[in-house]
């Protein structure tokens, strides 16, 4: 092979990068109020990627640069997603962002972090993987501490920490798994492994499975999920809860994949998914703050997200299903954040409520997305649920489906205690002195003047992401053949 | 023409909401007058119908959807599901007409009933699995919408019950789904090709488990014993036309699901299981009818007697898995006696839910001992009562007779001990009088005083409801023709 058509497999991840460093340079130059520049190089470097990983797709499934870099049908919808949904991420928050202190540089760390993560999904050799690991992660702990609250910065701290100590598990992990498999690579590994001592394998692959769960925002890398959502920036928090799962998520099937059978990984994965999904979702119950329970309700997605993962190379629906799941698992959390990014001054459940009357379509959306979360046809996320648990029962784990299915029922209590009240009629002056329930602290704005914030680009983004919702939900089965072809090695 | 009948009402409700600041006038005319057309195609359907081959469907339709996991946007009709589209269509005009003079958010009540008109007959048509589940599960969030929003006492907690509890079942049902699925052999969620390769065959504990999913996703929405405790507040709680859907269609689900998807897709499993199913359903006619004997509430009452009514159909279609030499004939007469039972308890049941809301819009209770004397000051409304409860107790003459009838010589031929559950009819007919007596007797007083005899618009809503009972229970041919050819398909393949 030759370098130059591996430099263009690479083309996304290219476009990526230019667009980040171009960005801060043409931020560093652009006065405050003439931002606007640097936002669009950004989304156009993302849309660019986008288009030539959809180009590159077309192709024959591959991997580049001495099978390093697999170019295939996972780190192609991988890459698509990713650009896409940070993409929507920054057109969702224009509002939030424009005119702010750090413009320009949050649209740069957005974008590296996001290459971050499509090298992650993409690697098919550990010290890459180890990479993309840090090039995700370090621009995330800035961006979380970049609206520079008292809570921003403890965030920020938990999740360095965080980062940090499963960063190193990770490198140890890889370590231990290059000491048995005499190489980095997975075509080495995939061949070496099966003769390796079990006790190390199981030690390597778990030292390298928990960091990458620390991306995924999965049990027990999970605690800086909430305290990020709650604390960062409404479209920081949408980033964080959606692409870096992405990228773990392939990144994790893809090592998986290879892996031998001489130990039950199965078995613990199995474990961390059902953990992830049941932690998620009590913990979810009784919040009150909307963002701390998107919060907790993407780590319970992640534990459903982990099915199609457990069974990789058990069953031939594995891939695709995941694939469809992460697709609409970006659309719809995507979806439910521009809400929230719709309505700033609305923190708590009980702001929510009367919302239909006031702004039916962001109700709309919200009730969309929510339920698309919960998994009601025909939004996508239903049939991502559909084939990850059809995929789950065809590897043999039928008593993790079964706790899905439980886990799926108890989700929708959460979900309808935020949306079931914004039908109800507002809250009148005079009942409010009889109800027992604490009235929402004073915010900075009355809910009342809501109305007349005008977040149009945030709401337009969220009836986008709903319509897309329930229509890539009906064409789930073009998604799902397109989806259809196995991972490069 | 099947999809147009299905998707009307979806349409008509997307056009709806898109125009804004429509006058209420025009949007409830818009309601009936599509309910209306719906029907007609419908009737239209009826009478161009006939009878297809054994594993064939009338207005078959079939589009690729999801070619990868063998689903297909498949509907089509035959005897069991024919039936049901037109109830469907009649009990929501019948809505449609009841409603004209309701003042609260007619635009979004309206678009919710429409789509929940289109979820429903899409459901009855629906052959694909996924598609059964995607309208089952829609079924669900539309009747949510309609009891948290127009409901009235603790609706709240009500429709927060009725979703998760209904949820949980419809997942149950997706999980059985799934079994199916990878239990055939090519996989394929279509239901008609499941029915020719028959799933699990040589696997008979696979089997009874994704048969319990099944059963259990569909005893919650029938509701049966001991899955029934979310009916009772649902119903209190709801609108008159959310119970009287609820009532009349959305039980329906849950039976239907049995006939079309659980008996001829696992019929070994179903045989092996008949007796227990049996048992349920006895139990929840007798325990049905004895807690509506106790009730003091019209609606709770009215409710828990679908419960007893619904047990019957679960022992019909028991009865029918329990295979013996000569019981062909015994199997056919159950099956029809479930599905016309089907018919019956929802033009019945919508019927008395209708009138429960006319007792409720006037004086806002439903407690029976508050009223007393009521047929003077409302002859009409006495009248009508009194029709639909001695339909829903099974008089000769009316529909609620002709399905009992065959359930019972259906099952007892084959089982002799489900006529364990023969004392329920008994103890309906007791407490049908007994409320009768309690609402219409004696001497005008407590909140019958005054009270507003049916106004033209509920005489036609509630009238035309009753009035098919009777033609039922008149001249049931027309209807028995339809279902009888399906019943004795069904009986083979749960046979084979």
């Amino acid at each position: 092979m030759n370098s130059g058509s591996d430099i263009l497999a690479l083309l996304p991840e290219i476009a990526v990068f230019l667009g980040a460093v171009v960005t801060l340079v043409a931020g560093s130059f652009l006065p405050r109020n003439r931002q606007v520049v640097a936002r669009w190089i950004a989304i156009i470097a993302l849309l660019t990627a986008a288009i030539a990983a959809a180009a590159g797709a077309a192709g024959p499934a591959m991997t580049v640069f001495n099978s390093t870099f697999a170019v295939d049908v996972g780190s192609n919808v991988a890459r698509i997603i990713i650009t896409l949904a940070t993409a929507f991420v920054i057109v969702l928050g224009v509002e939030e962002l424009s005119g702010s202190r750090r413009e320009s540089e949050t649209y740069s760390l957005l974008l590296l972090s996001a290459l971050g993560t499509m090298v992650l999904a993409g690697t098919s050799d550990l010290l890459i993987l180890v990479t993309g690991y840090l090039l995700a992660s370090i621009p995330l702990y800035a961006l979380i501490g970049m609206s520079r609250s008292a809570r921003a910065a403890e965030a920020a701290l938990k999740t360095y920490l965080l980062g940090a100590l499963l960063g190193i598990s990770m490198m140890v992990g890889v370590a231990v798994l290059y000491g048995i498999g005499g190489g980095t690579s997975y075509r080495q590994l995939g061949s070496a492994l099966g003769d390796a001592p079990a006790a190390a394998l199981a030690v390597g692959l778990a030292a390298v499975v928990g960091g990458l769960m620390f991306k995924a925002g999965g049990v027990p890398g999970h605690f800086w999920i909430p305290d990020a959502t709650q604390a960062a920036g409404v479209s920081v928090a949408a980033y964080l809860t959606t692409v870096p799962k992405i990228g773990a998520l392939v990144a994790a099937f893809r090592l998986l994949d290879i892996m031998p059978s001489t130990i039950e990984w199965p078995l613990v994965l199995a474990i961390v998914a059902a953990a992830s999904m049941t932690l998620g979702n009590f913990a979810a119950f009784w919040q009150d703050d909307v963002r701390r329970l998107l919060g907790w309700s993407t780590v319970s997605q992640v534990g459903y997200l982990l099915l199609p993962v457990t069974v990789a190379g058990a069953s031939s629906l594995a891939l695709p299903s995941l694939l469809l799941y992460l697709v609409g698992y970006a659309a719809t959390n995507l979806t439910a954040f521009a809400v929230v990014a719709a309505f700033p001054f609305r923190r708590t459940l009980a702001d929510y409520r009367g919302v239909a009357r006031s702004h039916p379509w962001l109700a709309g959306s919200l009730v969309v997305s929510l339920l698309g979360l919960i998994g009601t046809p025909p939004t996508v996320i239903f049939f991502g649920k559909l084939t990850t648990f059809t995929a789950a029962w065809d590897g043999g784990l039928v008593w993790l489906v079964v706790i899905a299915v439980i886990n799926s029922v108890a989700s929708v209590f959460y979900y309808l205690r935020w949306f079931a009240p914004m039908f109800f009629r507002p809250v009148e002056r005079h009942s409010v002195a009889v109800t027992p329930t604490p009235t929402p602290a004073p915010s900075p704005t009355p809910i009342a003047d809501v109305g007349t914030v005008r977040r149009r680009w945030a709401m337009h983004s969220a009836i986008l992401g709903a319509a897309s919702v329930v229509i890539i939900g009906v064409l789930g089965g073009v998604v799902l053949s397109l989806v259809g072809s196995p991972l490069a090695l | 023409m099947l999809s147009l009948a299905i998707f009307l009402p979806l349409v008509a409700a997307a056009v709806l909401a898109a125009i804004p600041r429509i006058p209420d006038t025009v949007v409830r005319w818009t309601w009936l007058a599509v309910t209306l057309v719906d029907l007609a195609i419908l009737v239209g359907m009826w009478f161009s119908y006939t009878s297809p081959q054994p594993g064939e469907l009338a207005f078959e339709e079939q589009l690729r959807w999801m070619p990868s996991v063998g689903s297909s946007y498949h509907v089509g009709v035959d005897g069991l599901s024919l039936p049901l589209l037109a109830l469907t269509g009649v009990v929501f005009v019948a809505c449609a007409i009841y409603a004209l003079k309701d003042r609260d958010r007619q635009k979004s009540q309206a678009g919710l009933f429409l789509f929940l008109q289109s979820v429903s007959l899409g459901l009855f048509a629906a052959q694909d699995l996924i598609l059964f589940f995607a309208f089952f599960d829609l079924t669900i969030v539309a009747m949510y919408f309609i009891i948290a929003g127009w409901g009235h006492g603790d609706a709240a907690r009500s429709a927060l019950k009725f979703f998760l509890y209904t949820f949980l079942g419809s997942l149950s049902l997706l999980l059985g789904f799934i079994g199916l699925y990878l239990g055939s052999e090519p996989h394929t969620f279509d239901v008609v090709e499941l029915a020719k390769t028959t799933p699990f065959q040589n696997a008979p504990v696979a089997a009874g488990f994704v048969l319990a999913a099944i059963f259990i996703g569909l005893a919650i929405k029938t509701p049966t014993f001991p899955f029934h405790t979310w009916l009772p507040p649902a119903h209190t709680d709801a609108p008159a036309i959310g119970s009287a859907v609820l009532a009349g269609v959305m039980l329906k689900l849950g039976t239907y699901g049995f006939v079309r998807i659980a008996m001829p897709l696992l019929p070994d499993a179903w045989r092996s299981w008949a007796w227990l199913i049996v048992a349920i359903g006895i139990i929840s006619v007798l325990y049905g009818a004895l807690v509506a004997l106790a009730q003091t509430d019209v609606k709770r009452m009215i409710a828990y007697t679908s419960v007893n009514h619904m047990g019957y159909v679960i022992i019909a279609v028991g009865a029918a898995g329990v295979v013996s030499d000569s019981s062909a004939q015994a199997q056919q007469l159950a099956i029809t006696g479930a599905v016309v039972q089907m018919v019956s308890h929802g033009l019945v049941t919508a019927a008395l839910f209708l009138l429960a809301g006319v007792l409720y819009e006037r004086r806002s209770s439903y407690d029976l001992d508050s009223f007393g004397g009521l047929a003077a000051p409302a002859p009409r409304f006495a009248a009508f009562f009194a029709v639909a409860a001695f339909a829903s107790l099974g008089l000769p003459g009316l529909s609620g007779f002709i399905a009992e009838f065959q359930i019972f010589t259906g099952s007892i031929g084959t089982v002799p001990l489900s006529a364990i559950a023969l004392p329920g009819i008994l103890i309906t007919a007791a407490l049908f009088l007994r409320a009768l007596q309690r609402l219409f007797t004696g001497a005008t007083c407590g909140l019958s005083v005054d009270f507003t005899d049916l106004r033209p618009r509920e005489v036609l809503s509630i009238g035309s409801l009753l009035l098919l009972s009777v033609v039922i229970g008149v001249f049931p041919r027309f209807l028995l023709d339809v279902i009888e050819p399906a019943a004795s398909v069904l009986a083979v393949l749960v046979g084979r």
